[in-house]
Protein backbone atom coordinates (compact mmCIF):
# COMPACT_ATOMS: atom_id res chain seq x y z
CA UNK A 1 0.00 0.00 0.00
CA UNK A 2 2.88 2.33 -0.10
CA UNK A 3 4.37 1.98 -3.33
CA UNK A 4 2.05 4.15 -6.09
CA UNK A 5 -0.02 1.42 -8.03
CA UNK A 6 0.24 1.75 -12.02
CA UNK A 7 -2.80 -0.26 -12.85
CA UNK A 8 -6.09 -1.48 -11.65
CA UNK A 9 -5.71 -4.78 -10.56
CA UNK A 10 -2.47 -4.60 -8.65
CA UNK A 11 -4.44 -1.60 -6.81
CA UNK A 12 -7.54 -3.85 -6.47
CA UNK A 13 -4.96 -6.57 -4.37
CA UNK A 14 -3.67 -3.99 -2.37
CA UNK A 15 -7.61 -2.58 -1.00
CA UNK A 16 -8.76 -6.40 -0.68
CA UNK A 17 -9.23 -6.44 2.56
CA UNK A 18 -11.70 -7.66 5.66
CA UNK A 19 -15.04 -8.05 6.07
CA UNK A 20 -17.49 -8.13 8.63
CA UNK A 21 -20.47 -10.50 9.51
CA UNK A 22 -23.66 -8.21 9.80
CA UNK A 23 -26.28 -9.13 11.81
CA UNK A 24 -29.61 -7.67 12.58
CA UNK A 25 -31.25 -9.25 15.38
CA UNK A 26 -35.33 -8.67 15.67
CA UNK A 27 -34.88 -4.93 15.24
CA UNK A 28 -37.49 -2.71 15.10
CA UNK A 29 -37.63 1.02 14.65
CA UNK A 30 -40.65 2.99 16.09
CA UNK A 31 -40.93 6.46 14.91
CA UNK A 32 -42.32 8.93 17.89
CA UNK A 33 -46.29 9.55 16.94
CA UNK A 34 -46.12 7.09 13.93
CA UNK A 35 -48.85 3.97 14.30
CA UNK A 36 -46.72 1.81 12.29
CA UNK A 37 -43.17 0.76 12.80
CA UNK A 38 -40.63 1.55 10.38
CA UNK A 39 -38.64 -1.70 10.57
CA UNK A 40 -40.67 -4.67 12.05
CA UNK A 41 -38.56 -7.25 13.88
CA UNK A 42 -36.52 -6.92 11.18
CA UNK A 43 -33.65 -10.40 11.56
CA UNK A 44 -31.07 -11.42 8.96
CA UNK A 45 -27.53 -12.31 8.88
CA UNK A 46 -25.33 -10.68 5.95
CA UNK A 47 -22.16 -13.10 5.33
CA UNK A 48 -18.78 -11.42 5.11
CA UNK A 49 -18.09 -10.72 1.94
CA UNK A 50 -21.16 -10.49 0.42
CA UNK A 51 -23.64 -7.56 -1.10
CA UNK A 52 -26.72 -7.97 0.64
CA UNK A 53 -29.59 -5.51 -1.08
CA UNK A 54 -32.47 -4.26 0.38
CA UNK A 55 -35.23 -3.49 -1.98
CA UNK A 56 -38.73 -2.61 -1.89
CA UNK A 57 -41.42 0.19 -2.13
CA UNK A 58 -41.16 3.39 -0.69
CA UNK A 59 -42.38 2.67 3.19
CA UNK A 60 -40.59 -0.21 3.22
CA UNK A 61 -37.83 0.93 6.39
CA UNK A 62 -35.02 -0.04 3.63
CA UNK A 63 -33.55 3.26 4.03
CA UNK A 64 -34.23 3.16 8.00
CA UNK A 65 -32.69 -0.15 8.33
CA UNK A 66 -29.36 0.42 6.64
CA UNK A 67 -28.89 4.04 8.35
CA UNK A 68 -29.57 1.95 11.96
CA UNK A 69 -26.35 0.20 11.37
CA UNK A 70 -24.11 2.85 11.60
CA UNK A 71 -26.36 4.74 14.12
CA UNK A 72 -27.44 7.64 11.85
CA UNK A 73 -30.86 6.09 13.45
CA UNK A 74 -31.52 4.73 16.96
CA UNK A 75 -32.68 1.01 17.28
CA UNK A 76 -35.88 0.92 19.18
CA UNK A 77 -35.83 -2.56 20.17
CA UNK A 78 -33.04 -5.46 19.02
CA UNK A 79 -29.57 -5.20 17.83
CA UNK A 80 -27.17 -5.40 15.28
CA UNK A 81 -23.95 -6.61 15.50
CA UNK A 82 -21.43 -6.41 13.40
CA UNK A 83 -18.68 -9.57 13.67
CA UNK A 84 -20.39 -10.04 17.38
CA UNK A 85 -20.09 -6.84 18.35
CA UNK A 86 -23.11 -4.85 19.19
CA UNK A 87 -23.46 -1.30 17.25
CA UNK A 88 -25.24 0.16 20.36
CA UNK A 89 -21.46 -0.54 22.84
CA UNK A 90 -19.36 1.92 19.88
CA UNK A 91 -18.96 4.87 20.00
CA UNK A 92 -20.99 6.43 16.98
CA UNK A 93 -18.16 8.52 15.80
CA UNK A 94 -15.88 5.94 15.89
CA UNK A 95 -18.10 2.92 14.41
CA UNK A 96 -19.51 5.02 11.22
CA UNK A 97 -14.83 6.05 10.73
CA UNK A 98 -15.09 2.14 10.38
CA UNK A 99 -17.79 2.00 8.01
CA UNK A 100 -17.95 3.18 4.25
CA UNK A 101 -20.88 5.51 3.71
CA UNK A 102 -22.21 6.45 -0.12
CA UNK A 103 -25.09 7.80 -0.65
CA UNK A 104 -27.13 9.07 -3.97
CA UNK A 105 -26.69 12.41 -3.59
CA UNK A 106 -22.77 11.71 -3.06
CA UNK A 107 -22.61 14.48 -0.71
CA UNK A 108 -19.11 15.36 -1.99
CA UNK A 109 -17.71 18.57 -0.11
CA UNK A 110 -17.91 21.11 -2.94
CA UNK A 111 -15.01 23.02 -0.93
CA UNK A 112 -12.85 20.39 -1.00
CA UNK A 113 -10.54 18.70 -3.80
CA UNK A 114 -11.17 15.55 -5.00
CA UNK A 115 -8.18 14.40 -2.97
CA UNK A 116 -8.91 15.99 0.39
CA UNK A 117 -12.43 14.62 -0.12
CA UNK A 118 -11.60 10.79 -0.39
CA UNK A 119 -8.82 11.92 2.73
CA UNK A 120 -11.79 12.75 5.08
CA UNK A 121 -11.92 9.55 6.97
CA UNK A 122 -8.42 9.08 6.80
CA UNK A 123 -7.51 12.24 7.58
CA UNK A 124 -9.83 11.60 10.78
CA UNK A 125 -7.93 8.52 11.58
CA UNK A 126 -4.74 10.77 12.04
CA UNK A 127 -2.91 9.06 8.94
CA UNK A 128 0.07 10.88 7.71
CA UNK A 129 0.15 13.36 4.78
CA UNK A 130 1.20 11.17 2.40
CA UNK A 131 0.09 8.01 3.23
CA UNK A 132 -2.80 9.94 2.69
CA UNK A 133 -2.12 10.98 -0.77
CA UNK A 134 -0.64 7.92 -2.02
CA UNK A 135 -4.03 6.20 -0.63
CA UNK A 136 -6.25 8.69 -2.58
CA UNK A 137 -3.70 8.24 -5.88
CA UNK A 138 -4.21 4.81 -5.98
CA UNK A 139 -8.23 5.03 -4.78
CA UNK A 140 -8.30 7.59 -7.84
CA UNK A 141 -7.30 4.78 -10.20
CA UNK A 142 -9.05 1.89 -8.96
CA UNK A 143 -12.15 3.41 -9.81
CA UNK A 144 -11.25 4.69 -12.82
CA UNK A 145 -10.45 8.25 -13.05
CA UNK A 146 -6.73 9.92 -13.97
CA UNK A 147 -4.57 10.68 -10.67
CA UNK A 148 -2.39 13.41 -12.48
CA UNK A 149 -5.27 15.35 -13.39
CA UNK A 150 -8.36 15.02 -11.45
CA UNK A 151 -6.83 14.50 -7.86
CA UNK A 152 -7.10 18.61 -7.82
CA UNK A 153 -10.09 19.20 -9.30
CA UNK A 154 -12.80 20.32 -7.66
CA UNK A 155 -16.32 18.13 -7.69
CA UNK A 156 -18.20 21.10 -9.35
CA UNK A 157 -15.64 20.02 -12.45
CA UNK A 158 -17.03 16.64 -12.55
CA UNK A 159 -19.88 14.89 -13.94
CA UNK A 160 -22.45 13.19 -12.10
CA UNK A 161 -20.58 9.98 -12.73
CA UNK A 162 -17.60 11.13 -11.88
CA UNK A 163 -18.82 12.82 -8.43
CA UNK A 164 -20.40 8.96 -7.75
CA UNK A 165 -16.74 7.30 -8.71
CA UNK A 166 -14.81 9.97 -6.15
CA UNK A 167 -18.48 8.86 -3.73
CA UNK A 168 -17.24 5.18 -3.75
CA UNK A 169 -13.42 6.16 -3.42
CA UNK A 170 -13.86 8.05 -0.82
CA UNK A 171 -15.95 5.08 1.19
CA UNK A 172 -13.58 2.78 0.19
CA UNK A 173 -10.36 5.28 1.87
CA UNK A 174 -9.79 3.54 5.39
CA UNK A 175 -10.47 0.11 3.66
CA UNK A 176 -13.47 -0.32 5.62
CA UNK A 177 -14.34 -3.63 6.30
CA UNK A 178 -18.07 -2.99 5.66
CA UNK A 179 -19.55 -0.27 3.02
CA UNK A 180 -23.38 0.99 2.98
CA UNK A 181 -24.83 2.02 0.13
CA UNK A 182 -28.37 4.25 -0.30
CA UNK A 183 -29.05 4.19 -3.86
CA UNK A 184 -25.52 4.90 -4.92
CA UNK A 185 -25.95 5.07 -8.90
CA UNK A 186 -29.86 6.19 -8.58
CA UNK A 187 -29.41 9.69 -9.89
CA UNK A 188 -27.21 8.46 -13.09
CA UNK A 189 -28.57 8.03 -16.44
CA UNK A 190 -28.91 3.98 -17.55
CA UNK A 191 -26.01 3.94 -19.04
CA UNK A 192 -23.75 5.55 -16.65
CA UNK A 193 -25.46 3.33 -13.85
CA UNK A 194 -24.87 0.22 -16.22
CA UNK A 195 -21.20 0.98 -16.38
CA UNK A 196 -21.06 1.79 -12.46
CA UNK A 197 -22.88 -0.88 -11.03
CA UNK A 198 -20.34 -3.65 -13.31
CA UNK A 199 -17.70 -1.78 -11.76
CA UNK A 200 -18.15 -1.94 -8.65
CA UNK A 201 -19.00 -5.42 -9.10
CA UNK A 202 -15.20 -6.22 -10.41
CA UNK A 203 -14.01 -4.06 -7.21
CA UNK A 204 -16.37 -6.41 -5.23
CA UNK A 205 -14.97 -9.26 -6.72
CA UNK A 206 -11.47 -8.17 -5.61
CA UNK A 207 -12.05 -6.89 -2.72
CA UNK A 208 -14.69 -8.84 -1.02
CA UNK A 209 -16.10 -6.08 1.55
CA UNK A 210 -19.14 -7.00 3.34
CA UNK A 211 -22.27 -4.47 1.44
CA UNK A 212 -25.43 -3.41 2.37
CA UNK A 213 -27.12 -1.73 -0.31
CA UNK A 214 -30.32 -0.07 -1.10
CA UNK A 215 -32.52 0.55 -3.63
CA UNK A 216 -35.80 0.64 -4.84
CA UNK A 217 -35.17 -1.05 -8.34
CA UNK A 218 -35.63 -4.82 -8.33
CA UNK A 219 -33.05 -5.49 -11.77
CA UNK A 220 -30.12 -3.16 -9.71
CA UNK A 221 -31.04 -5.62 -7.06
CA UNK A 222 -31.00 -8.81 -8.94
CA UNK A 223 -27.76 -7.71 -10.60
CA UNK A 224 -26.15 -6.38 -7.40
CA UNK A 225 -26.86 -8.76 -5.16
CA UNK A 226 -25.70 -11.86 -3.41
CA UNK A 227 -29.02 -11.60 -1.37
CA UNK A 228 -31.92 -9.71 -1.66
CA UNK A 229 -34.02 -8.87 1.68
CA UNK A 230 -37.47 -7.77 -0.06
CA UNK A 231 -39.08 -5.49 2.56
CA UNK A 232 -42.95 -4.62 2.10
CA UNK A 233 -44.27 -1.57 3.33
CA UNK A 234 -44.64 -1.56 7.20
CA UNK A 235 -40.72 -2.81 7.51
CA UNK A 236 -42.18 -6.29 7.11
CA UNK A 237 -39.28 -8.73 5.63
CA UNK A 238 -41.10 -10.60 2.73
CA UNK A 239 -38.04 -12.79 1.72
CA UNK A 240 -34.54 -12.87 2.09
CA UNK A 241 -32.54 -15.30 -0.18
CA UNK A 242 -30.15 -15.39 -3.03
CA UNK A 243 -31.53 -13.40 -6.46
CA UNK A 244 -32.15 -17.21 -8.21
CA UNK A 245 -34.20 -18.43 -5.38
CA UNK A 246 -36.59 -14.92 -5.05
CA UNK A 247 -37.12 -15.31 -9.02
CA UNK A 248 -37.60 -18.95 -9.02
CA UNK A 249 -39.68 -19.11 -5.67
CA UNK A 250 -41.07 -15.64 -4.54
CA UNK A 251 -42.39 -16.43 -0.85
CA UNK A 252 -45.93 -14.84 -1.63
CA UNK A 253 -48.26 -12.92 -3.96
CA UNK A 254 -46.49 -9.47 -2.88
CA UNK A 255 -43.01 -10.80 -3.93
CA UNK A 256 -43.66 -12.44 -6.97
CA UNK A 257 -45.69 -8.80 -8.18
CA UNK A 258 -42.56 -6.82 -6.82
CA UNK A 259 -40.25 -8.56 -9.02
CA UNK A 260 -42.72 -8.88 -11.89
CA UNK A 261 -44.22 -10.96 -14.25
CA UNK A 262 -41.06 -11.49 -16.17
CA UNK A 263 -39.83 -12.77 -13.31
CA UNK A 264 -38.88 -16.37 -15.29
CA UNK A 265 -36.98 -13.44 -17.95
CA UNK A 266 -35.09 -12.16 -15.27
CA UNK A 267 -33.84 -15.82 -13.88
CA UNK A 268 -33.04 -16.36 -17.44
CA UNK A 269 -30.64 -13.81 -17.34
CA UNK A 270 -28.31 -14.94 -14.46
CA UNK A 271 -28.16 -17.93 -16.37
CA UNK A 272 -25.39 -18.49 -19.42
CA UNK A 273 -25.72 -21.37 -22.18
CA UNK A 274 -22.72 -22.64 -19.70
CA UNK A 275 -25.22 -23.31 -17.24
CA UNK A 276 -27.37 -25.99 -19.53
CA UNK A 277 -27.09 -29.34 -20.56
CA UNK A 278 -27.00 -29.22 -24.19
CA UNK A 279 -28.26 -31.39 -26.36
CA UNK A 280 -25.34 -33.17 -28.33
CA UNK A 281 -24.24 -31.00 -31.31
CA UNK A 282 -24.45 -32.88 -34.89
CA UNK A 283 -27.32 -33.03 -37.25
CA UNK A 284 -27.86 -29.69 -38.78
CA UNK A 285 -24.82 -27.70 -36.39
CA UNK A 286 -23.55 -24.77 -38.80
CA UNK A 287 -26.39 -24.02 -40.61
CA UNK A 288 -28.52 -22.27 -38.26
CA UNK A 289 -27.47 -19.46 -35.32
CA UNK A 290 -24.74 -19.74 -32.84
CA UNK A 291 -23.15 -18.07 -29.55
CA UNK A 292 -20.53 -18.68 -27.11
CA UNK A 293 -21.37 -20.35 -23.90
CA UNK A 294 -20.86 -16.85 -22.01
CA UNK A 295 -24.37 -15.91 -23.25
CA UNK A 296 -27.11 -14.48 -21.04
CA UNK A 297 -29.65 -17.27 -21.73
CA UNK A 298 -32.04 -14.45 -21.99
CA UNK A 299 -29.93 -13.20 -24.79
CA UNK A 300 -29.80 -17.11 -26.10
CA UNK A 301 -34.18 -17.20 -26.22
CA UNK A 302 -34.21 -13.83 -28.06
CA UNK A 303 -32.03 -15.78 -30.53
CA UNK A 304 -33.75 -19.07 -30.57
CA UNK A 305 -36.98 -17.14 -31.02
CA UNK A 306 -35.77 -14.38 -33.67
CA UNK A 307 -34.81 -17.81 -35.77
CA UNK A 308 -38.88 -18.84 -35.55
CA UNK A 309 -37.36 -21.53 -32.94
CA UNK A 310 -34.50 -23.12 -34.57
CA UNK A 311 -31.62 -24.80 -31.95
CA UNK A 312 -29.04 -22.57 -31.17
CA UNK A 313 -25.66 -23.93 -31.51
CA UNK A 314 -23.05 -23.14 -29.21
CA UNK A 315 -19.78 -22.63 -30.12
CA UNK A 316 -16.05 -22.71 -28.00
CA UNK A 317 -13.11 -20.87 -28.27
CA UNK A 318 -12.10 -22.82 -31.20
CA UNK A 319 -15.20 -22.05 -32.91
CA UNK A 320 -16.28 -26.05 -33.14
CA UNK A 321 -19.64 -27.09 -31.63
CA UNK A 322 -19.92 -28.02 -28.14
CA UNK A 323 -23.67 -28.25 -27.91
CA UNK A 324 -26.82 -27.31 -29.49
CA UNK A 325 -29.52 -25.24 -27.14
CA UNK A 326 -33.33 -25.31 -27.75
CA UNK A 327 -36.31 -24.07 -25.98
CA UNK A 328 -36.81 -27.28 -24.03
CA UNK A 329 -33.27 -27.67 -22.87
CA UNK A 330 -33.59 -23.55 -21.70
CA UNK A 331 -37.27 -24.61 -20.69
CA UNK A 332 -35.01 -27.42 -18.55
CA UNK A 333 -32.65 -25.65 -16.89
CA UNK A 334 -35.40 -23.47 -14.92
CA UNK A 335 -37.57 -26.37 -13.70
CA UNK A 336 -35.58 -27.79 -10.76
CA UNK A 337 -36.61 -24.46 -8.77
CA UNK A 338 -33.45 -22.77 -7.52
CA UNK A 339 -30.14 -24.14 -8.72
CA UNK A 340 -28.51 -23.36 -6.10
CA UNK A 341 -26.43 -20.49 -4.99
CA UNK A 342 -25.09 -18.28 -7.82
CA UNK A 343 -21.74 -18.42 -8.51
CA UNK A 344 -20.51 -15.28 -8.79
CA UNK A 345 -16.42 -15.28 -8.15
CA UNK A 346 -14.12 -14.47 -11.15
CA UNK B 1 -26.71 69.16 25.51
CA UNK B 2 -25.06 68.54 22.14
CA UNK B 3 -21.46 69.68 21.67
CA UNK B 4 -20.55 69.84 18.05
CA UNK B 5 -16.92 68.88 16.71
CA UNK B 6 -15.09 71.87 16.57
CA UNK B 7 -13.09 72.43 13.42
CA UNK B 8 -11.53 76.01 12.53
CA UNK B 9 -14.04 77.94 13.23
CA UNK B 10 -12.41 80.43 10.49
CA UNK B 11 -11.33 79.01 7.31
CA UNK B 12 -8.02 77.17 7.62
CA UNK B 13 -6.49 78.80 4.30
CA UNK B 14 -3.14 77.76 5.49
CA UNK B 15 -1.58 80.69 3.18
CA UNK B 16 -3.44 79.19 0.10
CA UNK B 17 -3.17 80.27 -2.95
CA UNK B 18 -6.00 82.29 -4.88
CA UNK B 19 -7.80 78.99 -6.06
CA UNK B 20 -8.38 78.66 -2.09
CA UNK B 21 -9.49 82.30 -1.53
CA UNK B 22 -11.88 82.23 -4.14
CA UNK B 23 -13.52 79.03 -2.38
CA UNK B 24 -13.67 77.34 -6.25
CA UNK B 25 -14.87 73.96 -6.63
CA UNK B 26 -11.84 71.90 -5.81
CA UNK B 27 -8.02 73.21 -4.99
CA UNK B 28 -5.12 70.83 -5.67
CA UNK B 29 -2.96 72.92 -3.88
CA UNK B 30 -4.32 73.69 -1.07
CA UNK B 31 -5.60 69.61 -1.04
CA UNK B 32 -1.57 68.45 -1.43
CA UNK B 33 -0.48 71.07 0.96
CA UNK B 34 -2.85 70.02 3.64
CA UNK B 35 -3.23 66.07 3.20
CA UNK B 36 -0.19 65.89 5.79
CA UNK B 37 -1.78 67.77 8.61
CA UNK B 38 -5.18 67.58 8.22
CA UNK B 39 -6.41 64.17 5.66
CA UNK B 40 -4.02 61.68 6.02
CA UNK B 41 -4.32 61.48 10.00
CA UNK B 42 -8.36 61.51 9.53
CA UNK B 43 -8.33 58.82 6.70
CA UNK B 44 -6.01 56.87 8.87
CA UNK B 45 -8.29 57.57 12.29
CA UNK B 46 -11.20 56.65 9.88
CA UNK B 47 -9.77 53.55 8.72
CA UNK B 48 -9.28 52.65 12.40
CA UNK B 49 -12.63 53.33 13.38
CA UNK B 50 -13.98 51.23 10.60
CA UNK B 51 -11.84 48.21 11.51
CA UNK B 52 -12.60 48.04 15.04
CA UNK B 53 -16.33 48.44 14.95
CA UNK B 54 -16.42 45.66 12.03
CA UNK B 55 -13.92 43.27 13.72
CA UNK B 56 -16.08 43.76 16.95
CA UNK B 57 -19.23 43.62 15.13
CA UNK B 58 -17.73 40.16 13.40
CA UNK B 59 -17.28 38.83 16.78
CA UNK B 60 -19.88 39.22 18.13
CA UNK B 61 -22.48 38.39 15.33
CA UNK B 62 -20.74 35.55 14.80
CA UNK B 63 -20.66 34.20 17.89
CA UNK B 64 -24.67 34.78 18.44
CA UNK B 65 -24.88 33.42 15.10
CA UNK B 66 -23.36 29.75 15.53
CA UNK B 67 -25.49 30.05 18.61
CA UNK B 68 -28.21 30.32 16.58
CA UNK B 69 -27.95 27.80 14.39
CA UNK B 70 -27.63 25.30 17.39
CA UNK B 71 -30.76 26.42 19.38
CA UNK B 72 -32.76 28.20 16.29
CA UNK B 73 -35.09 29.95 19.29
CA UNK B 74 -32.41 32.51 19.78
CA UNK B 75 -32.36 33.98 16.35
CA UNK B 76 -35.36 35.84 16.91
CA UNK B 77 -34.84 37.53 20.05
CA UNK B 78 -31.42 38.80 18.18
CA UNK B 79 -32.98 39.52 15.20
CA UNK B 80 -35.66 42.15 17.28
CA UNK B 81 -32.85 43.84 18.81
CA UNK B 82 -30.08 44.19 16.15
CA UNK B 83 -33.44 45.24 14.23
CA UNK B 84 -34.43 48.14 16.35
CA UNK B 85 -30.80 49.22 16.84
CA UNK B 86 -30.52 49.18 13.12
CA UNK B 87 -33.54 51.27 12.13
CA UNK B 88 -32.47 54.08 14.57
CA UNK B 89 -31.13 56.85 13.10
CA UNK B 90 -27.72 56.84 13.40
CA UNK B 91 -27.43 60.50 14.64
CA UNK B 92 -30.27 60.03 17.05
CA UNK B 93 -28.04 56.96 18.46
CA UNK B 94 -24.96 58.66 18.96
CA UNK B 95 -26.85 61.06 20.68
CA UNK B 96 -28.59 58.79 22.79
CA UNK B 97 -25.30 57.90 23.94
CA UNK B 98 -23.76 60.55 24.41
CA UNK B 99 -25.49 60.68 28.01
CA UNK B 100 -24.14 57.53 29.10
CA UNK B 101 -20.72 56.87 27.26
CA UNK B 102 -19.64 60.77 26.66
CA UNK B 103 -18.35 62.27 23.68
CA UNK B 104 -16.03 59.26 23.22
CA UNK B 105 -14.51 56.79 20.37
CA UNK B 106 -16.42 54.35 22.85
CA UNK B 107 -19.57 55.92 22.17
CA UNK B 108 -19.05 56.35 18.07
CA UNK B 109 -17.55 52.69 18.28
CA UNK B 110 -20.46 51.28 20.08
CA UNK B 111 -22.91 53.02 17.30
CA UNK B 112 -20.81 51.75 14.40
CA UNK B 113 -20.53 48.22 15.76
CA UNK B 114 -24.33 47.94 16.80
CA UNK B 115 -24.85 48.80 12.49
CA UNK B 116 -23.10 45.72 11.88
CA UNK B 117 -24.78 43.09 13.72
CA UNK B 118 -27.76 42.59 12.12
CA UNK B 119 -25.82 42.64 8.77
CA UNK B 120 -23.11 39.78 9.26
CA UNK B 121 -25.28 37.77 11.62
CA UNK B 122 -27.73 37.34 9.02
CA UNK B 123 -25.06 36.59 6.49
CA UNK B 124 -23.69 33.70 9.19
CA UNK B 125 -26.82 32.34 9.83
CA UNK B 126 -27.71 32.33 5.88
CA UNK B 127 -24.32 30.73 4.82
CA UNK B 128 -24.93 28.24 7.64
CA UNK B 129 -28.19 27.25 6.55
CA UNK B 130 -27.40 27.43 3.28
CA UNK B 131 -24.89 24.55 3.07
CA UNK B 132 -25.93 21.23 1.26
CA UNK B 133 -27.82 18.59 3.21
CA UNK B 134 -25.48 16.02 1.56
CA UNK B 135 -22.88 17.13 2.50
CA UNK B 136 -23.80 17.15 6.47
CA UNK B 137 -25.13 13.92 5.89
CA UNK B 138 -21.90 12.35 4.21
CA UNK B 139 -19.98 13.98 6.83
CA UNK B 140 -21.94 12.63 9.52
CA UNK B 141 -21.89 9.35 7.56
CA UNK B 142 -17.94 9.38 7.99
CA UNK B 143 -18.04 10.23 11.63
CA UNK B 144 -17.13 13.08 11.38
CA UNK B 145 -18.36 14.96 15.15
CA UNK B 146 -20.77 18.10 15.73
CA UNK B 147 -17.82 20.49 15.98
CA UNK B 148 -15.61 18.77 12.78
CA UNK B 149 -18.46 18.75 10.41
CA UNK B 150 -19.01 23.46 11.49
CA UNK B 151 -15.12 23.80 11.30
CA UNK B 152 -14.56 21.31 7.90
CA UNK B 153 -17.73 21.73 6.48
CA UNK B 154 -20.06 23.97 7.52
CA UNK B 155 -18.05 27.44 7.92
CA UNK B 156 -15.87 27.07 4.69
CA UNK B 157 -18.90 26.53 2.80
CA UNK B 158 -20.67 29.54 4.63
CA UNK B 159 -17.20 31.65 3.80
CA UNK B 160 -19.03 33.54 0.35
CA UNK B 161 -21.83 34.54 2.37
CA UNK B 162 -19.78 35.45 5.58
CA UNK B 163 -17.50 37.66 3.50
CA UNK B 164 -20.73 39.24 1.76
CA UNK B 165 -21.79 40.18 5.20
CA UNK B 166 -18.59 41.72 5.90
CA UNK B 167 -18.39 43.96 2.62
CA UNK B 168 -21.82 45.03 3.41
CA UNK B 169 -20.88 46.28 7.17
CA UNK B 170 -17.48 47.84 6.14
CA UNK B 171 -19.17 49.73 3.23
CA UNK B 172 -21.83 50.79 5.57
CA UNK B 173 -19.56 51.90 8.56
CA UNK B 174 -17.23 53.61 6.58
CA UNK B 175 -20.39 55.83 5.58
CA UNK B 176 -21.84 56.27 9.30
CA UNK B 177 -18.43 56.95 10.62
CA UNK B 178 -18.18 59.89 8.77
CA UNK B 179 -21.12 60.89 10.56
CA UNK B 180 -19.10 59.98 14.19
CA UNK B 181 -17.60 63.31 13.91
CA UNK B 182 -20.91 64.37 15.36
CA UNK B 183 -19.40 62.99 18.81
CA UNK B 184 -15.34 63.29 18.13
CA UNK B 185 -13.23 65.04 16.26
CA UNK B 186 -11.36 61.94 14.59
CA UNK B 187 -12.06 60.72 11.03
CA UNK B 188 -12.69 62.09 7.92
CA UNK B 189 -16.30 63.31 9.36
CA UNK B 190 -14.44 65.84 11.07
CA UNK B 191 -12.89 67.88 8.20
CA UNK B 192 -16.31 67.45 6.62
CA UNK B 193 -18.26 68.84 9.71
CA UNK B 194 -15.54 71.98 9.59
CA UNK B 195 -16.35 72.50 5.93
CA UNK B 196 -19.92 72.50 6.47
CA UNK B 197 -19.52 75.44 9.04
CA UNK B 198 -17.40 77.41 7.10
CA UNK B 199 -18.46 76.45 3.45
CA UNK B 200 -15.16 75.95 2.29
CA UNK B 201 -15.59 73.48 -0.94
CA UNK B 202 -12.43 72.05 -1.14
CA UNK B 203 -12.04 70.77 2.31
CA UNK B 204 -15.90 69.11 1.84
CA UNK B 205 -15.30 67.16 -1.27
CA UNK B 206 -11.79 66.12 -0.90
CA UNK B 207 -12.89 64.35 2.54
CA UNK B 208 -16.00 63.56 1.10
CA UNK B 209 -14.12 61.97 -1.77
CA UNK B 210 -11.65 59.92 0.44
CA UNK B 211 -14.59 58.52 2.02
CA UNK B 212 -15.85 56.71 -0.71
CA UNK B 213 -12.70 56.03 -2.09
CA UNK B 214 -11.85 54.14 1.11
CA UNK B 215 -15.90 52.24 0.74
CA UNK B 216 -14.52 51.18 -2.34
CA UNK B 217 -11.11 50.01 -1.43
CA UNK B 218 -12.39 48.22 1.25
CA UNK B 219 -14.52 46.30 -0.58
CA UNK B 220 -12.48 45.45 -3.84
CA UNK B 221 -10.10 44.01 -1.06
CA UNK B 222 -12.77 42.03 0.29
CA UNK B 223 -13.66 40.50 -3.03
CA UNK B 224 -9.80 39.13 -3.27
CA UNK B 225 -10.17 37.89 0.13
CA UNK B 226 -12.93 35.99 -1.14
CA UNK B 227 -11.65 34.80 -3.77
CA UNK B 228 -8.34 33.21 -2.06
CA UNK B 229 -10.46 32.10 0.77
CA UNK B 230 -12.82 30.39 -1.63
CA UNK B 231 -10.90 29.06 -4.66
CA UNK B 232 -13.60 26.24 -5.01
CA UNK B 233 -16.44 29.00 -5.35
CA UNK B 234 -14.66 29.38 -9.34
CA UNK B 235 -14.99 25.77 -10.03
CA UNK B 236 -17.10 25.12 -12.72
CA UNK B 237 -17.53 22.02 -14.97
CA UNK B 238 -14.84 21.60 -17.65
Amino acid sequence: MTEPLSNAPAAVTATAGRASEIVFDAVTKRYPRRAEPAVRSLSLTVPAGEICVLVGPSGGGKTTAMRMVNRLIDITVGDIRIDGTSVGSLDATRLRRGIGYVIQQIGLFPHMTVGQNIGTVPRLLGWDRSRIRSRARELIELVGLDPGHDLERYPAELSGGQRQRVGLARAMAADPPLMLMDEPFGALDPITRARLQDEFLRLHRAMRKTVIFVTHDIDEAIKMGDRIAILREGGILAQYAPPDEILAAPADDFVARFVGADRVLKRLSLMTLADLELDPAGQGAGDGPSADPSTPLRDALSVILGHGGRPLTVVGEDRRPVGVATLETIAGALSPAPAGARERSG
Amino acid sequence: MIVAASGPVIPNFGGGGGCARANRTFCWDWFAAHWGDTFEPALLQHLALTAVAVAVGFLIATSCALVAHRRGWFEGPFVTVSGVLYTIPSLALFQLLVPVTGLTVLTAEIALISYTLLIIFRNVLTGLREVPEDAREAARGMGLTANQILLRVELPLALPAIVAGVRIATVTVISLATVAAFVIDRGLGAPIFAALQTSFKTEFIAAGALAVALALVADGLLVLVSRALTPWAAARAA
